[in-house]
């Protein structure tokens, strides 16, 4: 007997078939990613963790990657699926580029794109199991937006996936503003991501920011935040907390 | 040829008596009455130039290409049925992705040629299955360097220092051997390919035709792009340039 | 490892509502721009209203990809249409069109609440009003999505639309101006915005009429 017809179906529409073929629930996952516009381009921040579980298994993944001239990807959630989809969209770019024809895959249609392939797969009840922020310049055109894994989609001026909406977004609500310079988009988005460290328990203290501009792609070094931990109820949690040590 | 008609021409599957296919001879000859293509390997790289008859006046200029990227580091040039051409760089660009998505580098210069080979070759095998009439020009540029290979509609391939197919591949192949191909890097190759088709062009029999011209070397990042469309028109003026000298002479 | 998140769900509901109101010479469709999920706003600035052919207009809300997915199936069966019969399509075509793309995916629903709103073939406003797996019916005015229940009673108080047992059948057209039809979108959106947590933001209003198609927009509450 298969597992299948042991264990009760909840839902008749995922317990089909070869349940073994399809992710269940991530393995391997990456936390927030942060996008905003800035001055003359797109900034995108995320941290190079890689959780197994509650375990912080890898500390070097790169979720920030360039997507052909005037696009840059950036990934959280399962990471195999992550690098899946650069590998399709590598492939994408590649063809495209084939045709040698002077046009080229603009922000816009790597979106667009990356929007029906999620959609696809949740309609074969096999998602990739990602949250993705695109951001891209094309043209002058500034361009951010965000896929997830059921393929909602949407742009706007800043966008952030998981904890990043809940604990950055608000944030960038007071913050952002049309015309900011690079220095200012960096302190922000180091804002947000301190934010995250502090309250993420998933986000480590080692991230990339990445930028793309007219003059093209790129993505910074890791490097660590300067963090505070002189908040007095962190330095003596067991203040006032009777029978406690 | 003095065998034609004797009953063993219309079937791949079928040798004649003395012991040849046919088919595989007259897709040959659809290839001998295109335009010249050339390719040659240079020190730093591989390039690739065409002789692009023009059916007609009125086609857009830069149409109907004949030259086409198989990988970022690969390409293509097609003598014969274009459209032939256009089935085995659909197989060849296949060839390459996959192999790249299995292994995770680009493919061999070599693999490649073997795998769309083996391609042509195979359609050379079936009754039910007509041979290429076309022959390809590939270039690449791998670890092992730039490389230059020829694949024939017989499914035959080799590795070339220069290569020529189609109506004046003999003078081609003439003139390149008059080349220090060991010495040359292909910013020199391009003008000296310019000057060949230039040269073996019979104005007066054949039609109007266009050059198009390929590279794949250091000097675009190992990458095959078309050559530069600054570097083309200077080739091609070059090559005008010399034959009219040689008419003057 | 222990699975850490729960089984997934292939829908989510994002919320917004939609109103759409039928005149003798004119149509008003309108929806608010908020996009969320949860608890959550997604984003403050996303039409829910998609023009379909020159003279209907779809509003939807639901699940945002489903939606989209609809909207962008509308467009290439749209095209179609426009090749094959060189013109454009009706809104009462466009109507049953939309219901059975709806109905084809009835064990797979599309999980969008629309409202079509638009012209008919006489220049009269015509609105349609739909669930979420095609069934459809013509009204004088509808709302759907989640501020639907807010509204719906609201437009039935004021615009005392014929009883549906009147015989013989009376017209379902609003006897309001277009001017007046506006106002009253804007009232029950404000209205709506205060108790549905997933209505607010903004506010789209596009008016169809004979000189053609015109929007507005006016802010409403964002928190």
């Amino acid at each position: 007997m298969n597992s299948v017809d042991s264990i009760p179906a909840k839902n008749s529409l995922l317990s089909s078939q070869a349940e073994s073929e399809r992710t269940l629930y991530p393995y391997v996952t990456g936390t927030s990613v942060i996008g905003i516009k800035y001055n003359d381009g797109i900034l995108l921040v995320a941290d190079m963790g890689g959780s197994y579980g509650s375990t912080l298994r890898y500390k070097s993944v790169e979720r920030l990657k360039p997507v052909g001239k005037h696009s840059l990807i950036g990934g959280g959630g399962e990471i195999s699926d992550f690098q899946e989809i650069l590998r399709k969209l590598d492939e994408l770019i590649l063809y495209d580029n084939m045709w040698d024809d002077g046009n080229s895959l603009g922000p816009k249609e790597v979106h667009s794109y990356l929007s029906r392939v999620m959609y696809n797969r949740r309609n074969k009840f096999d998602p990739f199991w990602n949250s993705l922020v695109l951001g891209g310049m094309k043209k002058g055109q500034k361009y951010l937006g965000t896929v997830n894994m059921i393929g909602v989609h949407y742009e706007d001026n800043h966008v952030a996936t998981g904890f990043g909406n809940h604990l950055a977004q608000p944030i960038l609500r007071d913050e952002w503003h049309e015309n900011l310079s690079f220095e200012d988009g960096v302190k922000l988005l180091e804002k947000c991501m301190r934010v995250l460290l502090y309250r993420d328990r998933s986000a480590i203290n080692k991230l990339q920011i990445a930028k793309i501009t007219e003059e093209g792609i790129t993505i910074s070094q890791p490097y660590a935040l300067k963090t505070f931990w002189n908040f007095s109820a962190f330095q003596n949690p067991t203040l006032g907390a009777e029978g406690s040590w | 040829m003095s065998s034609i008609g004797t009953g063993y021409d219309l079937s791949v599957t079928t040798f004649s008596p003395d012991g040849r296919v046919f088919q595989v001879e007259y897709a040959a000859k659809a290839v001998d009455n295109s335009g010249t293509v050339i390719g040659i390997k240079c020190k730093d790289g591989v390039v690739m130039g065409v002789e692009k008859l023009i059916a007609s006046k009125m086609m857009l200029p830069g149409s109907n290409r004949r030259i086409h990227s198989v990988h970022r580091h690969a390409g293509m040039a097609v003598a014969g049925l274009a459209a032939d051409g256009r089935q085995i760089v659909a197989r060849a660009k296949a060839e390459a992705t996959n192999y790249e998505s299995t292994y995770g580098e680009p493919i061999p210069v070599k693999e490649l040629t073997e795998r769309v080979a083996s391609y042509v070759h195979l359609c050379t095998l079936y009754w039910w299955l007509r041979p290429f009439g076309c022959g390809v020009i590939l270039g690449g540029y791998d670890r092992d360097g730039p490389q230059l290979y020829m694949i024939e509609p017989s499914g035959i391939s080799y590795r070339y220092f220069g290569a020529a197919i189609g109506k004046g591949k003999q003078a081609a192949k003439t003139e390149i051997e008059k080349l220090k191909l060991s010495e040359m890097t292909c910013r020199e190759g391009v003008i000296e390919i310019a000057k060949i088709i230039y040269k073996i062009h019979d104005e007066a029999k054949d039609k109007a035709f266009e050059l198009e011209m390929s590279w794949v070397c250091d000097d675009s990042k190992r990458q095959h792009v078309k050559v530069p469309e600054d570097l083309l028109e200077e080739a091609k003026a070059v090559a005008k340039a010399a034959l009219e000298e040689m008419d003057a002479d | 490892m222990t699975k850490q998140q729960a089984n997934w769900s292939p829908y989510d509901n994002n919320g917004g509502t939609c109103v759409a109101i039928a005149g003798a010479d004119y149509c008003v469709i309108a929806a608010d721009t908020r996009m969320s999920t949860g608890y959550s706003i997604l984003t403050r600035d996303y039409s829910k209203i998609s023009k379909l052919a020159d003279k209907s207009m779809m509003a939807s809300s639901g699940f945002q990809a489903d939606v989209r997915a609809l909207q962008k199936l509308l467009a290439a069966r749209h095209s179609i249409y426009q090749h094959q019969h060189n013109k454009q399509m009706s809104c009462p075509a466009m109507a049953q069109l939309l219901s059975n793309t709806l109905y084809y995916k009835r064990f797979f629903p599309y999980y969008a609440f629309n409202v079509l709103g638009g012209l008919d073939n006489e220049g009269k406003g015509c609105v349609f009003t739909y669930d979420a797996v095609g069934s459809y019916e013509r009204v004088g005015y509808s709302s759907q999505g989640s501020g639907a229940t807010l509204i719906t009673p609201f437009l039935d108080n004021q615009l005392k639309s014929p009883s549906p047992l009147l015989l013989p059948a009376q017209d379902a057209v609003t006897p309001l101006s277009e001017s007046e039809a506006i106002d009253l979108v804007k009232t029950c959106f404000v209205s709506a915005t205060e108790r549905d947590i997933y209505t607010g933001d903004k506010l789209e209003i596009v008016i169809l009429n004979a000189d053609g198609i015109c929007r507005e927009y006016m802010d409403l509450r964002k928190d």
